[in-house]
């Protein structure tokens, strides 16, 4: 079932925990509950973005660094 | 020369009360915004507006390139840099002196040695302010660093020489204590940072953080009595005071000789702030350091002495000497300032951007804000929406108007961190001043619901 993942807070959205480290996913990789696809920084904290559904992490929407509003679709599961 | 036109490179409060400030001398103001920041309310009280970047702080307020278009754009002859971001950026400040434009604060070389940890300790060694007591460099080895601790005093903090971040830090409490830990930290030293090498400092456990506000023109200082900051959570500041009721008279004015004496040796030019920890126990005080810039609490020192710090920055970045002796600031009553965060206390603080769709000022004391009703908060900066300035006669009296005026200030649609404030205000430790700068994080631990 296709699910989507949404922005939990407006704020800048990262896909790697910091600029030196690989992202979290690529596009593709297989995705459990609960891991971690990107990081939302809102008033310089960062909060992680989280899958609530197992399955394959077929697209970005946002890319790294776009700012989001809260709920704004960040990543498609399928 | 007397400023004629302002560039305000900051947002949020502290770009309205410059605004405010400039006003009063009869200067004209541009006001520097994000693209994020089109709306905020400085923008409407400037005269004009330069749009320097986009919402990332990178990209617009830390942006050095793009500000210093925007300056030169301008025509403005000053450039005020208000606290954060570019404020001590010893790069930013060449850049604004070499187009020759005058930058209220002190110069480059001020801000590059008073921002250096190691030279700032060095600067008030030589000018006979204490600084925590530490060894003098690196220390190699078990039998140095037990010979060392007892004239450093227990209890002693262990640090990783190469350290940071609190990694690497261990508290010994006597000889026996240090000597069974010392393996332990040169280890975990060698493990973390590829260097065993460990440094000692005296670890002063009741630490009030007490600060002393200066006034310089390059020659002469001035000190406007201290501000205690010793409310904080995560090493950021919630609530400020002044007087602080911990020192005595003869410590205060001691304390506070001790930062004219640093910053007249350094040739200290604008408002600044030198930092100490104060030991309860001991009645010591320590330097720890200097922030060579206008503070988010400088209203407290506003409050007690009746001296508006950003004019007063302002004349004397426009050349005036300084028009104050020492005898001429007086301090009067008491004073409390307390920030209002777009966070939740009730959520771990999470932060709370979003649209205020109800606001109502407090009816009492003096609330420096940059929100209306109507303003979206942006998420991309920090969380402050406004600072809560009461002043009574004496800290009794200034609690009792904190309690008043937080009831009659409302903001709806976000978070804020008003009820915490709220509760603070009534916790007896708080009434009774004793409190320190691990206090309000046990506190709330306590208070959270098991």
């Amino acid at each position: 079932m296709a699910t989507q993942i949404l922005a939990p807070l407006p704020g800048v959205f990262y896909r790697r925990p910091t600029p030196a480290e690989p992202p979290f996913k690529e596009e593709g990789d297989a995705v459990a509950v609960g891991d971690t696809i990107g990081l939302v920084e809102a008033m310089k904290s960062f909060f992680p973005v989280e899958a609530e559904t197992a399955g394959r992490l077929v697209a970005y929407r946002i890319e790294d660094g776009q700012t989001v509003d809260a709920d704004d679709v960040i990543a498609d599961i399928a | 020369m007397a400023i004629r036109k302002l560039f305000i490179a900051n947002r949020g409060e502290i770009a309205v009360r410059i605004n405010r400030a400039a006003r009063s001398l009869g200067i004209a103001t541009v006001q520097a915004a994000s693209e994020a920041d089109r709306d905020m309310l400085a923008c409407r009280l400037a005269d004009e507006v330069s749009v320097v970047g986009p919402a990332k702080a990178s990209e617009s307020y830390l942006n050095i390139p793009a500000m210093m278009a925007a300056i030169t754009e301008s025509g403005a002859d000053a450039v005020h840099p208000g606290y954060g971001f570019l404020s001590e950026n010893p790069a930013f400040v060449q850049a604004v002196e070499a187009a020759s434009i005058t930058f209220v604060g002190p110069g480059a070389d001020t801000i590059a040695r008073m921002g250096d940890k190691a030279t700032a300790r060095a600067e008030a060694i030589a000018a006979g302010v204490p600084v925590v007591p530490g060894s003098p460099g690196r220390v190699d080895g078990a039998a140095e660093a037990l010979r060392l601790a007892p004239e450093i005093g227990y209890p002693v903090m262990v640090k990783a020489s190469a350290g940071g971040g609190g990694r690497g830090i261990r508290v010994a409490r006597d000889a026996a204590d240090l000597e069974k830990q010392l393996p332990l930290a040169m280890a975990e030293a060698g493990a973390a940072f590829g260097d065993n090498g460990l440094y000692l400092e005296r670890y002063i456990e009741r630490a009030r953080h007490i600060e002393v506000q200066v006034l310089g023109d390059g020659e002469r200082t001035v000190h406007l009595f201290e501000r205690e900051c010793s409310l904080q959570r995560k090493r950021q500041k919630v609530w400020e005071e002044g007087p602080s009721s911990a020192l005595a008279e003869e410590t205060r004015q001691r304390l506070c000789a001790s930062a004219v004496a640093l910053a007249e040796r350094v040739g200290y030019r604008g408002a600044g702030t030198l930092e100490y920890l104060y030991d309860d126990q001991t009645g010591e005080f320590f330097f720890i350091e200097m922030n060579t810039r206008i503070q988010v609490e400088h209203p407290v020192t506003e409050a007690i002495t009746g001296i508006d710090l950003v004019a007063a920055q302002l004349r004397i970045a426009g050349g005036e000497t300084l028009w104050l002796t020492q005898a001429d600031v007086i301090r009067k009553g008491h004073a409390i300032e307390v920030r209002i965060n777009a966070e939740d206390p009730a959520r771990h603080f999470m932060p709370s951007p979003g649209t205020i769709t109800r606001y109502e000022p407090p009816a009492t004391g003096r609330f420096d804000t940059f929100v209306y009703e109507g303003y979206k908060v942006v998420p991309f900066y920090d969380s402050l929406l406004g600072k809560l300035i009461v002043h009574a006669e004496t800290r009794q009296g200034a609690l009792a108007a904190l309690e008043q005026a937080l009831g009659s200030l409302s903001v709806e649609g976000i978070k804020t961190t008003a009820p915490l404030h709220r509760t603070l205000l009534k916790a007896p430790d708080v009434v009774a001043g004793n409190v320190n700068t691990s206090w309000l994080e046990r506190w709330m631990q306590a208070a959270k619901p098991a």
